[in-house]
C-alpha cells in the first residue's frame, strides 16, 4: 500500500521531477563539522558540471564567511554520496560521477573542526 | 407550527434530554440512499464502528448553552482588547524583540486554527455518528473565533510593528511557514478518524501543553496582557478539545480491536510530526522571549516525559504503547532550540521576524540550562556571530538549504547519538530521491510516499521559479531574486533580518524611551 486512499489507484505528482528545473538539476551539499553553516545546501546546477567546478569555485564560494575556507585541502577530503564514501573523479562532470537530481554530497575536511573545536 | 395552542408554555428540556436529543435524535439511518454512500469517508481508512450510540462526550453540551457560554467569553475579551488598546499596552512589553513571538504565533500558529475551522467542519460532516458529529462541529466553531480573537488582538501590534500585515498570504507562501501548514494538510487530506486522532488526541491531548504554555505564560512574563487575555479566552475551548480527544481515541480503540494497529500507527506518525512542529516553539522559549518562563528541555521533560508517559501509562489497557522515536525527541531536548535558532539566523535575511544573538547574562542563562551542550556546542557559534556582527559583517546565508521531504524543515537536525553529525536519511521512489531529517519523517513518507511525493518544497519551488509575482521577468537585467522573493512574500518596507538594525527597534526606542534589548 503506497497511500491509503478513497479511490483503490490513487498516484500522486512527483512535484520535484527534474523536468521542473528548467535545464538544471539539484544539488545537496553539506560540509561536516561546519555547523555555522546549518543545514546542508541545496544548489541549481547542470548534469554537465564538471566535478572540479565544485571545489575550485563553487564549494568555497557557498561557504565563503566560515573561517576554516581558505584552510580546505582538497586534496585531503573525504566525500561522501547518499552517506557512501565516494572518490569523485574531478575532470568528469556530474552525471558521469553518477550525481544525479538530488544527489546528496557530503564532504569531511580532516583536520578542521569548525570554530574552536566546536564543529560549528 | 409547535406553538403551545393551550397557552400554557411547553415543558423546558433538561439539559441531559436536550443533549440526548441533539446527538442522538438528530441522527438517522437513511432509506432513499444507502449510508456509504452518505458518509463516502466514513469507511475506507478501515476503521470499523460498531455503535455510534457508545460515543461519549463528558462536557455534554448542547447548542444555546454553547453560544451563551461563548458570548460572554467574547464580551469579556473584547473589553479588554479595548482597554489594552487604549492604554497602549502594546508599549509595555518586556522590549521589541518580544514582538517577534507574536509574528511567528500569528502568521504560524493563527492560520492552523482557521485549518482546524476547516477540518473539523469536514470530519463532522463525515461522521456516521451525530454525537462525533457534533463534537467536531462546535470544535470547528471554536477554531473560527480563536483564529478571529487571536487576529483582533494582535492587531493593535500590527499598527506598530513589522511582519502582521498578512499572515494568510504569507502562510502560504514563506518557505518556515510551509511547515505548519503541511502538517495540517496532511492532516486535513487524510480521512475524518486519522483528522480527529491527529489533531484532537496527538496534538491537542498529548503536545498541545507544549505549544500553549509557553506562548501564554511567555506573554504574562512579559508584559503583554492582550495576549494572555486570548489565551484565557480558548482556555475552556482548549480543555473540551483535549476531552474530544481522549475520547475520541479511546472510543476507536473500544469499538473493534482490529482498530489498534491502524491508531497505534497514526499516534506514531502524529506526534512525530507534532514534535517535529514544536521546534518552532523551542527556539521561541529559550531565545525569542526577552523574560524567559522555562527552557525548552525543561518544558519537555516536564509535559512529555512525564505528563505523557502517565497518558500513555493509562492508555496500555488499551494495548496503545508510546509513540514510536519518543526516545529520540528525549535525545534532541538539549540542542533542538539551539540548532533551530541558529538556522533561522543564517536565513533571517528571508524570514517574516528577526533574529538577534543572546546578551551575555542570557547566553549565560542558557549555560545553566543546558549544561552538557550550549558552551560546548553552541555559545562558540554564537559569540563567533557576534563578533562578525560588530565589525559590520552581520552573518546570513545566501544558499537556500535542504529540507526534508516531510516535514520541510531544513535539515538542521542531528544524529540521535551525536549532536555534531547532520541526520541524513533517504529513500529511492519512483525513479527519484527524497530526503529525510530523521527515520521518524522517512517513516511516515515510506508508508504513504503518493502523498509526500507531491509536497510543496519551498526551496525546491524557488528554484522552479514559482515563487515570483506574476509577470515578472527572472531574465530581466538587473533582476534581484532575493528582492522579488521578499516581494512574493509580501513583507513590507522594513527589512528583514537583524533585530539590532531594525525598524521596530528604532521605532521602540523613539516612541519608548526604552532600551530596544532590555537584559
Amino acid at each position: 500500500m503506497s497511500v491509503v486512499a478513497l479511490k483503490p489507484g490513487y498516484t500522486g505528482e512527483i512535484k520535484d521531477r527534474v523536468e521542473n528545473f528548467h535545464g538544471q538539476q539539484v544539488l545537496y551539499i553539506g560540509w561536516e563539522d561546519h555547523l555555522m553553516y546549518a543545514a546542508p545546501l541545496a544548489i541549481p546546477v547542470p548534469a554537465t558540471l564538471p566535478f572540479g567546478a565544485l571545489t575550485a569555485e563553487i564549494i568555497p564560494d557557498l561557504y565563503g564567511l566560515h573561517p576554516d575556507v581558505s584552510a580546505i585541502d582538497w586534496t585531503r577530503a573525504e566525500w561522501f554520496s547518499s552517506g557512501q564514501p565516494f572518490k569523485p573523479d574531478a575532470t568528469k562532470t556530474l552525471a558521469e560521477n553518477g550525481l544525479g537530481h538530488k544527489a546528496s554530497l557530503r564532504f569531511r575536511t580532516p583536520g578542521l573542526t569548525g570554530i574552536k573545536g566546536s564543529c560549528s | 407550527m409547535n406553538m403551545p395552542v393551550s397557552g400554557k408554555p411547553p415543558k423546558k428540556l433538561s439539559l441531559k434530554e436536550n443533549y440526548a436529543l441533539l446527538t442522538r435524535g438528530l441522527g438517522w439511518e437513511t432509506s432513499y440512499e444507502p449510508m456509504d454512500k452518505v458518509f463516502p469517508q466514513c469507511d475506507f481508512e478501515g476503521i470499523k464502528i460498531h455503535d455510534w450510540d457508545k460515543w461519549e462526550d463528558p462536557f455534554r453540551l448542547t447548542m444555546d448553552a454553547y453560544w451563551k457560554y461563548q458570548g460572554e467569553k467574547e464580551r469579556k475579551l473584547y473589553a479588554i482588547v479595548d482597554a489594552f488598546q487604549q492604554n497602549n499596552g502594546q508599549f509595555n512589553v518586556s522590549d521589541a524583540r518580544y514582538i517577534n513571538t507574536l509574528k511567528l504565533f500569528l502568521t504560524g500558529v493563527s492560520p492552523l486554527e482557521y485549518s482546524a475551522h476547516r477540518g473539523f467542519a469536514m470530519a463532522g460532516r463525515n461522521f456516521k455518528g451525530a454525537g462525533a458529529s457534533i463534537a467536531a462541529q462546535m470544535q470547528s466553531i471554536d477554531e473560527l473565533r480563536h483564529a478571529q480573537t487571536q487576529a483582533h488582538t494582535i492587531s493593535q501590534y500590527n499598527k506598530f510593528f513589522s511582519g502582521m500585515h498578512d499572515p494568510i498570504h504569507m502562510f502560504d507562501r514563506i518557505w518556515y511557514l510551509s511547515v505548519p501548514k503541511s502538517y495540517f494538510e496532511d492532516a486535513m487530506t487524510a480521512g475524518p478518524f486519522e483528522f480527529v486522532t491527529a489533531i484532537s488526541f496527538s496534538f491537542e491531548y498529548v503536545l498541545t501543553n507544549l505549544l500553549f504554555m509557553p506562548f501564554m505564560s511567555g506573554a504574562a512574563f512579559n508584559g503583554d496582557m492582550a495576549t494572555v487575555t486570548f489565551g484565557f479566552s480558548a482556555q475552556s475551548d482548549e480543555s473540551r478539545h483535549m476531552t474530544l480527544g481522549l475520547e475520541v481515541v479511546k472510543f476507536i480503540l473500544e469499538q473493534d480491536p482490529a482498530n489498534l494497529p491502524i491508531v497505534q500507527r497514526w499516534l506514531d506518525k502524529w506526534f512525530w510530526r507534532g514534535y517535529r512542529l514544536l521546534t518552532l516553539v523551542s527556539m521561541m522559549m529559550d531565545y525569542m522571549l526577552p523574560k524567559r518562563v522555562m527552557s525548552w528541555s525543561e518544558a519537555w521533560t516536564m509535559y512529555f516525559e512525564q505528563n505523557g508517559g502517565a497518558l500513555f501509562n493509562d492508555l496500555a489497557r488499551y494495548g496503545v504503547r508510546m509513540p514510536k522515536y519518543h526516545e529520540v525527541a528525549t535525545k534532541e531536548k538539549d540542542r533542538l532550540s539551539h540548532e533551530a535558532w541558529s538556522t533561522f539566523y543564517n536565513f533571517t535575511h528571508a524570514a517574516g521576524f528577526h533574529t538577534w544573538i543572546p546578551e551575555e547574562s542570557e547566553m549565560k542563562w542558557l549555560s545553566e540550562k543546558y549544561p552538557d551542550s550550549f558552551d560546548k556546542l553552541y555559545r562558540p557559534r554564537m559569540e563567533y556571530w557576534r563578533e562578525q556582527q560588530k565589525q559590520g559583517k552581520r552573518f546570513y546565508n545566501k544558499t537556500l538549504p535542504m529540507l526534508c521531504q516531510t516535514c520541510q524543515i531544513p535539515m538542521f537536525f542531528t544524529e540521535p547519538d551525536d549532536p555534531t553529525k547532520i541526520c541524513y536519511r533517504e529513500s529511492q521512489y519512483r525513479d527519484n530521491k527524497f530526503h529525510f531529517c530523521s527515520d521518524g519523517c522517512k517513516d511516515i513518507f515510506d508508508f504513504e510516499p503518493e502523498k509526500y511525493v507531491q509536497g510543496w518544497l519551498p526551496v525546491h519551488q524557488v528554484y522552479q521559479g514559482n515563487c515570483m509575482r506574476p509577470g515578472t521577468d527572472p531574465t530581466a537585467p538587473g533582476f534581484d531574486p532575493l528582492a522579488e522573493l521578499l516581494q512574493y512574500y509580501g513583507f513590507g518596507s522594513d527589512t528583514p533580518g537583524e533585530y539590532l538594525d531594525s525598524q521596530d527597534r528604532k521605532n521602540w526606542e523613539q516612541w519608548t524611551g526604552k532600551p530596544g534589548v532590555s537584559t
